[in-house]
């Protein structure tokens, strides 16, 4: 992760040119309307060639998820729990058919609805997962880093200690202590995104603190103590608005990893109740037999939907963090008027 | 010196044009530059930052990042360059162009020792070199830049050598493949004074031994006076007056650089001691001491096992009410500590040090908190200074907010534009952001920032080294205004000592933590007591290259040649 921080202009330095303009560029921006400069959309402005794609394929993705999720009762054929309509069942392991486009499972859900469904339970948990870890870990990076002494020592040994278990273990450690065996729907989700939530935590955690620690020693957070400024408002107002810039970043690298924790919990069974939502890691593990008998629809769907889903939001981050380093952003390239104006001499 | 005759420039750039690709569009940072060096010419490229200075140096070793562009030619010993293959370029490198940079600690690598890090580039050109031979060369390489030792230190490595050891070592990289033109860029920006003097020694030393050319960037014109045979004023991408250094200084022809030349402080041209009455002077003797220090100590802890480091060892002075002291030294020296601890930022150790009546060795935040409303602060580097997601109306009014929190939205907004007035901006900049303003506008809004309070001190840690000099010029002028009108004291820290002198009523020399001179000054400048303080008049070049070239003459009588200090 780069941290870029924001350079002196200076005469010696290469990139000084490019950096100043930067600034202009920053300036010009100020004038523009409100809802170009939101995050996404301004880096789909300032982006060129391959980079824009990715960050579009990304956007795409990310937004056909949340529809989906959001109108899940409108798509869906089916519900998530249904094995039939009208006292008829679906029957088990159908083929795909009209009635049932992706087919049924070995239970008898239909795929499709569970797909569908599976959607909702990702995006309530990548969302109670990354906002709840977001929170505590920001608090405690900003206050531990400012504080120092002991505080930071034991908050970083805490951390790295949490850090250094694998975490998927701990994930089910927190999800077996948490909703001891049984879930329901809300129950799970919340089991699911607080076990996710331990091990984002230390993430944010040192991200921050290390943002914290930098800019301690930065003479405008040493203004602010020359005149007196108190704790608090250095710690809100000076330090933590110029903290948060890595978040948005972390924050989506993080949606995508919280997708596939919850799956591989799925997967293992520390999930949720398949009759309490629709998770796609649970209906992978239910596939597993079927994939040897052929039965390739049951397993294939719900994998396709984790893939593309994780696809989709590490495109946005990985194109953001892209962007947002000015080294590492591609520009249009220069409009060269001198060789026409070199041609029409020639001619 | 005189270009000899008959003989092809060393290198000639023949109308240069480098555009950067940027996200506000292009930006034409060379536009159409032509210039020449004779061989065995010294010519030194001025201008403020963003003139393309560094920009044009650059393209002469290949060195512009990918977003550039550029056409024109640059013909160095008759190959030219613009559009040259990277394995030619290579090739062209070292054996005919090479770069001395502005920060010899980071162009060197720390990992390696010195004679590896010479080796580098004769290994590039010379495969078949053993170790033996690059050892031997190294060692000669460091005798020719004046290292004593050279055998025994090609073995340390960059941090064991002092920053102006460093920049010898680079010098001595540069001339190992035998390069014929050298470019360096700001040499001897990072260094003090009195190392200055002995780099730009060794620079005019090499040139009479190898004819090498060297194109000097700087933007110190006692530099360019010292040292330059010629002189190229670059504005906006363009040289705009290419003349001899005499003549340059004598008649400089545009109006540009008249100003130029005229923003440059001249050691003891313009006291600001003489320059009051004699009834100023004997009412700021007279005034209340509003800072007292006494055998001020202040170390900073030392590591587990080591002992603690002495930044300060024991300096006795004072600063009275509506007097501006000036604090002279080396980096390391301890002003900025001294600085730093009148703020209540650093915590003295021992001594006693009283400031508005408050002892500080020993404070405790709570009781020098209602202290600090009547203290202000500007710092050196304008573009950290300020946080840059609040305003400047916000900036301005921290102050307010923290000490007078009756006042309401309406009044601070008030009081931050009648401040932006008296710093000479316009009361619209108050929307802005700080990236928004030059280094200059920062450094005035800085300055507003710390007089908001109406303080009694006021503490400057060189506030203008940051600036160009025309810019540093408009802002020391300003200070002095403010410092007239509202009758402030205030501790002026500096490095450059025509600055300190222009401005302060008193100066105090600091050496290694030692205070050892303290006077008016006049008396300090003209009739210095203290080694260390003839030696550093002595070093600092004056912008005028004839009585330059007479204290150059008078310095090496006194201390000997200087290169081999």
């Amino acid at each position: 992760m780069t941290l870029s921080n924001p350079e002196p202009v200076g005469e010696g330095d290469p990139g000084a040119t490019a950096l100043s303009a930067e600034a202009g560029a920053v300036a010009a921006r100020r004038g523009t309307p409100w809802y170009l400069r939101l995050p996404i959309i301004s880096h789909l402005r300032s982006s060129v060639g391959l980079q824009r794609g990715m960050l579009l394929t990304g956007t795409v993705l990310v937004g056909i998820l949340l529809l989906t999720a959001l109108f899940a009762p409108v798509l869906a054929p089916y519900g998530f729990a249904e094995t039939g309509v009208d006292g008829t069942r679906f029957g088990t392991q159908q083929p795909p058919s009209a009635a049932h486009p992706l087919g049924t499972t070995v239970t008898g859900f239909d795929v499709l609805s569970r797909v569908i469904w599976g959607t909702r339970t990702a995006v309530a948990v990548m969302a109670c997962a990354v906002a709840a870890s977001l929170f505590l870990g920001v608090a405690l990076g900003l206050l531990s880093g400012y504080v120092g002494g002991w505080l930071d020592r034991l908050l970083v040994m805490v951390a790295d200690a949490v850090y250094a278990f694998p975490s998927l273990l701990l994930a089910i450690v927190m999800s077996i202590v948490i909703s001891g065996g049984q879930s329901n729907a809300w129950g799970g989700i919340a089991a699911a995104a607080i076990s996710i939530t331990v091990v984002f935590i230390p993430q944010y955690f040192r991200v921050i603190r290390a943002e914290v620690v930098r800019l301690k020693a930065e003479p405008f957070v040493e203004a602010a103590k020359v005149v007196g400024t108190g704790h608090h408002r250095i710690m809100g107002t000076h330090l933590l608005r110029n903290a948060t810039r890595t978040l948005p970043l972390i924050f989506t690298l993080n949606a995508s990893e919280s997708i596939l924790t919850l799956a591989a919990l799925g997967f293992l069974g520390f999930g949720i109740e398949p009759t309490s939502a629709s998770e796609w890691g649970y209906d992978l593990n239910r596939a597993m037999a079927d994939a040897t008998s052929g039965i390739w629809w049951t397993g294939m769907f719900p994998g396709i939907a984790i893939a593309l889903a994780v696809l989709g939001v590490t495109l946005v981050g990985e194109s953001i963090n892209d962007l947002n380093d000015p080294r590492l952003r591609t520009r249009r390239r220069r409009r060269t008027p001198r060789r026409t104006a070199q041609k029409q001499v020639r001619a | 010196m005189t270009a000899t005759q008959n003989q092809a420039p060393r290198l000639a750039i023949q109308g240069l044009d480098v555009s950067f690709a940027t996200d506000a569009g292009d930006v034409h940072a060379v536009d159409g530059v032509s210039l020449e060096v004779a061989p065995g010419e010294i010519l030194a490229i001025v201008g403020e930052s963003g003139s393309g200075k560094s920009v044009t140096a650059r393209a002469v070793l290949g060195l512009l990042p990918e977003t550039a562009e550029s056409s024109g030619a640059v013909i160095v010993s008759g190959t030219d360059l613009v559009g040259l293959s990277a394995a030619r370029m290579r090739a062209l490198r070292g054996e005919d162009v090479s770069m001395i940079f502005q920060e010899p600690s980071s162009a060197l690598n720390p990992v390696f020792p010195i004679w590896w890090q010479l080796g580098e580039g004769l290994r590039a050109h010379r495969p078949k070199i053993t170790k033996k031979e690059i050892r031997a060369e190294a060692v000669r390489a460091l005798e020719s830049v004046g290292i004593p030792d050279a055998a025994e230190r090609i073995d340390r490595y960059p941090h064991e050598f002092s920053g102006g050891q460093k920049q010898r070592i680079m010098i001595a990289m540069a001339l190992a493949l035998g390069a014929e033109l050298i470019v360096a860029d700001e040499p001897t920006t990072a260094l003090d004074v009195t190392v200055q003097a002995e780099i730009l020694g060794l620079l005019r030393e090499i040139r009479e031994s190898h004819g090498t050319s060297i194109i000097v960037i700087t933007h110190n014109m006692g530099v360019v006076a010292d040292l330059a045979d010629s002189v190229a004023v670059m504005y906006h991408g363009r040289i705009i007056e290419r003349a001899g250094v005499r003549e340059l200084f004598a008649s400089p022809r545009e109006e540009y650089t008249q100003k130029l030349l005229a923003a440059v402080p001249h050691l003891g041209r313009n006291s600001a001691w003489t320059a009051l009455e004699p009834a100023q002077q004997q009412a700021i003797d007279a005034a209340e001491p509003v800072v007292v220090a006494k055998d001020l100590v202040i170390e900073y802890p030392g590591r587990m096992g080591k002992p603690a480091f002495r930044a300060v060892k024991g300096v006795d002075f004072q600063i009275r009410a509506g007097e501006v002291y000036g604090l002279v030294g080396e980096s390391g020296s301890g002003k900025t500590t001294i600085g730093r601890a009148i703020a209540g930022l650093e915590r003295t150790t021992g001594g006693s040090l009283s400031v508005l009546g408050h002892e500080m060795n020993g404070m405790r935040e709570k009781a020098f908190k209602p202290l600090r409303r009547r203290i202000g602060f500007v710092f050196q580097d304008p573009a950290t200074s300020f946080n840059p997601h609040l305003t400047i109306e916000q900036c301005i009014a921290e102050p307010l907010i923290v000490h007078e929190q009756q006042l309401g939205p309406v009044e601070r907004g008030k009081r931050v534009r009648s401040l932006l007035e008296a710093v000479e901006l316009p009361g619209t900049y108050a929307e802005r952001y700080p990236h928004e303003l030059s280094g200059g506008q920062r450094q005035r809004i800085s300055l507003a920032r710390a007089l908001v309070l109406e303080p009694e001190l006021l503490i400057a840690d060189e506030p203008t080294s940051a600036l160009d000099v025309s810019v540093q010029a408009t802002v020391l002028d300003l200070f002095r205004e403010l410092q007239t009108r509202l009758g402030f004291a205030a501790l002026f820290i500096s490095h450059d000592l025509a600055v300190v002198d222009s401005l302060a009523h008193r100066i105090g020399v600091l050496f290694r933590g030692d205070l050892v001179e303290d006077g008016h000054g006049p008396d300090v400048l003209q009739r210095p007591t203290h080694e260390y303080t003839r030696k550093l008049i002595a070093s600092l070049p004056v912008p005028d290259p004839i009585e330059q070239e007479k204290r150059r003459v008078a310095f090496a009588a006194e201390w000997g040649r200087s290169t081999r200090a």
